[in-house]
C-alpha cells in the first residue's frame, strides 16, 4: 500500500491532529493551565480554518476512489469549518460555568471528532466510508446532547436522539443493502451509478431509495422524519443545538446531494423527483405551521430550522447549479442562525431565560442584541437586503432554470411559505422592539467569545449578499470539479 | 441439500419487521434497543445473502457486515450509558415517563 496517499487527505489530517493536540493537553495539562484550554482550543481551530480555506484541493481519488477530495467538497468543509468556529466562540463562556469547566475538553474533543466525521461524509464515494463517516459525525452528538449532567432535560433530550438516530441508520443500512443486491456486486458511488443506469426499475430500488432517504432525512429532519427536533433542540445545551442545526445539517445536505444527483441520477425523473416533491413541501409548510405557537426559543428555532431544511433541500432538484445554490444558502444560514442563536445563549447565560417573553422590551436594555437579534431574524426570513434574500433567490432561480411546471409550482409554494414565516420571525422582533412594558432582561455586558461571534455574524448577513466573491467561491468550487452547471 | 437464497431472505424480512414492529410498539427503552439491533441485524443479514448468492467473487458486502457490526455495538453502548443516566433521574426506563418537554 502506498502510504503517501494520506497526504491528499489534508484538511482530514488537520481536524485530527488538532484533535489529538486539545486531547493530550486536556490529559496532562496542570490545574493552573486548565482554563488557558478554550482560548488555546479556539485559536489553534481559527489557524486550522484558515488553513483549510487557503490550501488548494489535491483533486485526487484515493484509496481505489473511496475518498475524494476535489474543490466542492473541500469549499463545503471550509464552509462548516467557519460554523464550528463561531459555535466555538460563543460557547467559550458557557465552557467556563462551574458545572462544565471540569470537563469542557470533552466537549472540544467531541465536536472535533463529529466534525471529522462530517468530512469524512463529504468526501466518501464509497457506502462503507459513508456510513463510517455518517456514524463518527451522530454517536458523539449524542454524548454532547446530555453534557448537562445536571439537567434532566438533557438525558431526556439525549435519549430521543440516539433511539432516533439508531432507527434512522437501521433503517439507511436496510436500504443499502436493498441498494447492494443490483449494485453488481460494489459499494463505489460510481459502480452503483452504472449498475442503475443500465439496470430495470425494480421494486427493491424504490423501497431502496425511499428507506436511503428516510435514513438520511432523519439527519436532516426533513418532515415524515422530524419529529425528535424540537424536543432535542430543546434539551440539550444552547451551543450543542446552535451546532446540531447548522454544521451537522449542511454536512448531511452536501451528503444527500451526493448520493442522489451522482449516484442515483439516472433515476431521477423515475422514481424520486416526486418523494423528494413531496417531502420538501411537507417540510417547509410543516415546519412553517408548527413555528407560529412555540413560545420557548430553542423550539422556536427547532421548528424555523426544520422550514430552512426544506428550502437547502431544493437544491437536489436543481443538479450541480442547485449544488452551488446549496452550499451558498448553508454559508449563509450558518451566519443567520448563529447570530441568532449567539444572542440566545448570551442572554441564557446571563439569567437563564429563554420564553419569547423574556424578550419583551430588550431594546431599552441591551440594544446591541436586539440589534443583532432583529438582522438575523430579518435574514433567515429573507428581507432584502440582507444575505437571507439573495440566497433564496439564488436556490429559486437554480430550480427555476430546470424549466419544469412541475418545479415552478414548488418555487411558488415555497415563495408562499417564506411570506409565512415572515409572520413568525417578525413576532420576535415585535417582541423586541415594540410590545409595551419595562424589560424583563437587565442591562448587561456579554462575554468577549460571544461578542466576536455576534460581530462576524452581522458582518455576514450583511456583507453576504452584497458582496458576489462568497457566491463566486461556491459556483467556481463546483464548476472545477463537477463541470457544467445545469 | 441446496437451499435458495429466498430461504435466507425471509427470515431477515421477518427480523425486520418484527424490529420496526418492537420499536414502535415497545415502551420500555432497553426493549426498544433490542429491536433496533433487530433491525441492524437484518440489514446486515442481507448483505452476507446478496454477496454470498449473488456476486460470490467479491467480498465488499462481508466486509460492510463485519464494520457495521462494530458500528452497531458501538451504538448499544452509547444508548445504554444515556438509559442508565435516564434511569437515575427517573427510576425506570419507561419511554411514556420521559415527557418533560410536550408542547
Amino acid at each position: 500500500m502506498d502510504y503517501s496517499q494520506f497526504g491528499a487527505m489534508l484538511p482530514e489530517l488537520i481536524i485530527l491532529g488538532l484533535f489529538l493536540i486539545v486531547f493530550l493537553f486536556d490529559t496532562f495539562c496542570g490545574e493552573g493551565q486548565k482554563k488557558m484550554l478554550t482560548p488555546f482550543t479556539t485559536i489553534l481551530f481559527g489557524l486550522a480554518t484558515v488553513a483549510i480555506w487557503l490550501i488548494p484541493s489535491s483533486g485526487e481519488a484515493i484509496f481505489g476512489g473511496m475518498y475524494v477530495d476535489d474543490t466542492a467538497c473541500k469549499a463545503m468543509k471550509a464552509i462548516l469549518n467557519i460554523g464550528v468556529f463561531i459555535v466555538f466562540l460563543q460557547s467559550a463562556k458557557w465552557t467556563e460555568s462551574d458545572e462544565v469547566a471540569i470537563r469542557k475538553g470533552e466537549f472540544y474533543e467531541l465536536i472535533l471528532v463529529t466534525l471529522f466525521g462530517m468530512y469524512l461524509m463529504i468526501s466518501a464515494r464509497h457506502f462503507l466510508l459513508f456510513i463510517i463517516g455518517l456514524e463518527s459525525a451522530s454517536l458523539p452528538l449524542a454524548a454532547l446532547v446530555a453534557f448537562n449532567k445536571k439537567h434532566y432535560e438533557s438525558h431526556e433530550a439525549a435519549v430521543k436522539y440516539i433511539l432516533t438516530a439508531v432507527f434512522s441508520s437501521a433503517i439507511l443500512m436496510a436500504g443499502l443493502s436493498y441498494i447492494y443486491a443490483l449494485s453488481g456486486g460494489s459499494l463505489y458511488f460510481g459502480d452503483i451509478a452504472e449498475a442503475i443506469a443500465s439496470g430495470s426499475r425494480s421494486g427493491l430500488l424504490i423501497v431502496g431509495l425511499a428507506f436511503l432517504i428516510a435514513g438520511i432525512g432523519f439527519k436532516l429532519s426533513l418532515v415524515p422524519f422530524h419529529l425528535w427536533t424540537a424536543d432535542v433542540y430543546q434539551g440539550a445545551p444552547t451551543a450543542i443545538t446552535s451546532y446540531l442545526s447548522v454544521v451537522s445539517k449542511g454536512a448531511a445536505a452536501y451528503a444527500f446531494f451526493i448520493i442522489f444527483v451522482q449516484v442515483f441520477g439516472a433515476v431521477y425523473s423515475d422514481l424520486w423527483e416526486w418523494m423528494m416533491y413531496a417531502v420538501i413541501i411537507l417540510t417547509i409548510t410543516v415546519g412553517n405551521l408548527f413555528a407560529m405557537r412555540q413560545k420557548n426559543m430553542k423550539r422556536f428555532m427547532a421548528f424555523s430550522s426544520i422550514s430552512q431544511a426544506g428550502y437547502i433541500m431544493l437544491g437536489v432538484m436543481a443538479g450541480n447549479f442547485g449544488l452551488a445554490s446549496m452550499m451558498f444558502y448553508i454559508f449563509v444560514y450558518i451566519v443567520s442562525n448563529l447570530g441568532a442563536f449567539a444572542v440566545i445563549s448570551a442572554i441564557e447565560n446571563k439569567t437563564g431565560k429563554l420564553s419569547m417573553d423574556d424578550y419583551d422590551g430588550l431594546h431599552k436594555t441591551n440594544p446591541w442584541l436586539s440589534f443583532a437579534m432583529t438582522l438575523a431574524m430579518f435574514s433567515l426570513a429573507g428581507i432584502p437586503p440582507f444575505a437571507g434574500f439573495f440566497s433564496k433567490i439564488l436556490i429559486f432561480t437554480s430550480v427555476t432554470s430546470t424549466g419544469s411546471m412541475a418545479l415552478y409550482m414548488l418555487v411558488l409554494i415555497a415563495l408562499i411559505n417564506t411570506i409565512i414565516s415572515l409572520y413568525y420571525y417578525l413576532l420576535v422582533v415585535k417582541a423586541i422592539w415594540i410590545k409595551p412594558g419595562d424589560a424583563k432582561v437587565e442591562a448587561f455586558r456579554s462575554s468577549t467569545g460571544e461578542r466576536i461571534a455576534i460581530w462576524l455574524c452581522v458582518a455576514g448577513i450583511v456583507f453576504f449578499g452584497l458582496v458576489p466573491y462568497i457566491y463566486d467561491y461556491c459556483y467556481d468550487a463546483v464548476k472545477t470539479a463537477y463541470g457544467l452547471l445545469i | 441439500m441446496d437451499l435458495s437464497m429466498l430461504w435466507y431472505l425471509v427470515p431477515s424480512v421477518i427480523m425486520f419487521t418484527a424490529g420496526v414492529f418492537g420499536f414502535i410498539t415497545r415502551r420500555n427503552m432497553i426493549a426498544m434497543l433490542i429491536s433496533l439491533e433487530l433491525i441492524l441485524n437484518s440489514a446486515d443479514l442481507n448483505f452476507v445473502i446478496f454477496n454470498r448468492f449473488l456476486f460470490p467473487g467479491q467480498m465488499e458486502g462481508m466486509i460492510f457486515t463485519l464494520f457495521a457490526i462494530a458500528i452497531a455495538a458501538a451504538e448499544t453502548a452509547v444508548a445504554i450509558a444515556i438509559i442508565i443516566n435516564i434511569y437515575r433521574s427517573l427510576g425506570n426506563t419507561d419511554i411514556n415517563s420521559a415527557k418533560e418537554m410536550r408542547h
